[in-house]
This record gives C-alpha cells, structure tokens and sequence, in this order.
C-alpha cells in the first residue's frame, strides 16, 4: 500500500498490528532491488501490514522518522517504533527481523 | 551435489552464470546481502556497450539476472560463512548452519566500500554516515557535509553532492588528491565545495543523528571540530575475500590472486576467482563480465577432464 501524510496515521501509527513500512524513491538503486523482496515478505508473512513511503513526494514523513538513507525500513507494533533499519538485505533476512515482533 | 556453485551476484557471478547455464551445468548463485553487486548503488552507466543513451545500474543488473535465470540459473539468498576447499568434492557453510557441496565454485564476491573504523561511525550508520552520495544525498537538501578520500569516488560523489548540499567540505589525509585530473578540476571549480588538506576524521559526533566531525591536522596535529550532517566515506574498496583466508593465495590488499595467467585458475584446482574480487587494476563492469564469462569457460573444461 502506497502511504501518504493523508492515510499514514490511520495505517501505522493507529493499527494494533504490525506494520512494515519501506521508505523508498524511483531514483534508489537499492530501493528498486529490494522492491520485489519487499513484495514478496508481504505476501508470505500473515498478519503483516506492508506499507511504502516514497521520499519524492513525502518529505515530511522521511524528516519525522529521520530517514537519511534510503532503503529504510521501520517496523511499528502498536503505532510504536520497534526497529528501524537501512540498507538492502535478502528475504530471509527480512522475514526475520519482522516475524521476531508478530 | 552440484556441478558449479558461483557466490556472488554481480556482473561477473551472472555472466558466469548465462554462459555456465548455456552449458548445461545448472549453475547455482548464492547471493548475500547486496544481491546484483555494486552497481545496484549506482545511477547511470555509461560505459556499458550497447547502450547509446546508458543504462540504469540495478536495471542492468535486474535484466543480467533474468537473462542467466533463462537460461535455468538458480538462485539462493544466503550468507557462507566458511568455506571448505580441501577436498575434491567443495562445501560452503551458511550462517544458518545448512550445507552446500559442490564440484567447481567460481568466486564471484567483489569488493565492498572500506569504512574508517572511527568512533561514530557505525553508530550512524544510516543517520548521517554514508557510503552512497547517489542514495542518499537526497536527504541532505542545503545542509554541510563532509567527504572523506582524495580518489576519483571521493571526488564524483563530492561533485555529485553539490547538487543537493548547500556546503560540501573535502577531508584529504595528504596535500594532493589521487584522482584524476578531470575530476580534480570540475571539483576545483565548484563553489559549493571547500577542500581541507591534510586532515583526517577523528571522530563523529551526534544526538540520534550525525552534528559534527572531530578533525586533526595530520602535520600539525591540531584538533578541531566542524558542524556537519552528513559524513561520506570515498576511501575505496576492499575485495571481499575474508571468507577464503588460508585456503586461496591473496595480495596483503585481500585481492585473489590468479594461479595462471589468462585464466581465471586459483591454485585449489575447481575454484575459479572473476571479477573485482580478483582485479585490483581495471575494477570496470565490463571486465568483471569478461572474466566472469571465462571462469564459467574454465569452469566447464575442469569438469569434462
């Protein structure tokens, strides 16, 4: 799901689940590699909400969870930051960094 | 077991893997953490031929892989954590403890940006300290950073910085650069960077993201310390080859080092080494795909003997 100021609150911050949220940009090499494993966890994790920032048009949100690298990824449990990480990195990797909080 | 296992992704792993596939040989590649290699972090690429207008770097890397998966090129995400070249028959360990055994293993690693090992630095990672002025430069939109590195990526991705940073400061250990004199020129002239010689990083300081650098003059030994909110490490690559410690000969650079010229042979015979993991001169995309062609070439002959 592609999040804005507009629908970001109502998806991350006041879900009772856990959500992943990649900040990403169409100019990021590493963002457009890590697209499809993106993807892919979504697909296979169950009760995973998965979200996507993109920094071009959504400065704001990247300047209040001090993103300065992208891909970033921020795991919310209960509208909380969990984790908040950066960098590309393989499926497995990325399942288990999320399933750890399920 | 398998006939050939290439470990790394990169255009020399997938080259290798599109010509060992056309073989028959059902190569496997095992890709860690960075898969599609370096230039998965670069913009444009203009120097690979058959492009007219250049192409993307991950979308090269994007087609690379479909073309060698074509062909029946397997894949799996993984990270070796020791390897085992002792025998004929080649195991690989995972960090999740499973196995790989296989006859012939092209090495296909590549190399990484070296960091400085300074305080700080890792601490943030991703909050100010960077490797990647073409990923994130973005987010430093009128503010100071610093450029670590005196070479020809010091040099691109302080230019490339001005773009966005209202104030570009170059820290340079020695009183020249390394870089070319292109390079040197274009970053001469751009007002936006300040150049300060001699000087080394001592320090990066921060709240939750990066504020300043400690700095100290290398003749002098003065310290100072300046304000910044970005600190970008340009001071090189280091081949990734830890993994074959004592068991494939290396340079004390970490560079593979080649058994028998014009080929791709290692002195364990069945492991063949491609690309920037084995080339501490040329480093270009195109010569990693050229050696990457022959290790699968190299790869092919071994088996049939």
């Amino acid at each position: 799901m592609d999040l804005s100021k507009e629908n970001f609150d109502q998806t991350v911050t006041e879900s009772d689940g856990v959500v992943l949220v990649d900040f990403w940009a169409p100019w990021c090499g590493p963002c457009k590699m890590m697209a499809p494993v993106v993807d892919e966890v979504d697909g296979e994790v169950e009760k995973l909400t998965v979200g996507k920032v993109n920094v071009d048009d959504n400065q704001e949100l990247a300047m209040q969870y001090n993103v300065l690298s992208i891909p970033t990824f921020v795991i919310f449990k209960g509208g909380q930051v969990v984790d908040q990480f950066s960098g590309s990195m393989g499926k497995e990797a990325l399942k288990e960094r999320v399933t750890k909080h399920l | 077991m398998r006939d050939v296992v290439i470990l790394g992704s990169g255009p020399a792993g997938l080259t290798a893997a599109i010509y060992a596939a056309r073989a028959d040989m059902k190569p496997l590649v095992v890709h860690g953490p960075q898969p599609g290699g370096q230039l998965t972090i670069t913009t444009e690429v203009d120097n690979w031929p058959g492009f007219e207008n250049g192409i993307m770097g991950p979308e090269l890397m994007e087609e690379m892989k479909k073309q060698a998966a074509r062909f029946g090129t397997e894949y799996k995400e993984g990270w070796v954590e020791k390897v085992d070249l002792s025998a004929e028959k080649k195991t690989l360990t995972f960090s999740d403890g499973s196995t790989l055994d296989t006859k012939a293993l092209i090495v296909t690693t590549g190399a990484s940006a070296m960091w400085l090992g300074i305080p700080g630095e890792q601490e943030f990672q991703g909050k100010g300290v960077s490797a990647c002025a073409t990923c994130d430069g973005f987010f430093f939109r009128d503010k100071k950073v610093v450029v670590v590195g005196g070479g020809d990526t010091a040099l691109e991705e302080a230019t490339f910085l001005t773009k966005f940073a209202g104030e570009v400061v170059m820290l340079v250990r020695r009183d020249e650069f390394r870089g070319s004199k292109a390079m040197q020129a274009k970053a001469r002239a751009n007002d936006k960077i300040t150049i300060m010689w001699n000087t080394s990083a001592k320090e990066i300081v921060g709240d939750g993201k990066v504020t300043g650098v400690k700095l100290v003059n290398n003749q002098t030994k003065e310290e100072s310390e300046i304000e910044a909110d970005g600190f970008f490490v340009a001071i090189g690559h280091k081949p990734n080859t830890d993994l074959f410690k004592g068991q494939l000969d290396m340079l004390d650079s970490g560079y593979l080092t080649i058994a028998e010229p014009f080929t791709t042979k290692t002195k364990v015979p069945g492991v063949f080494a491609a690309g920037d993991v084995a080339d501490h001169v040329y480093r270009q995309a195109v010569t990693a795909a050229g050696t990457g062609c022959m290790a699968a070439l190299d790869a092919e002959r071994w088996l049939e003997e």
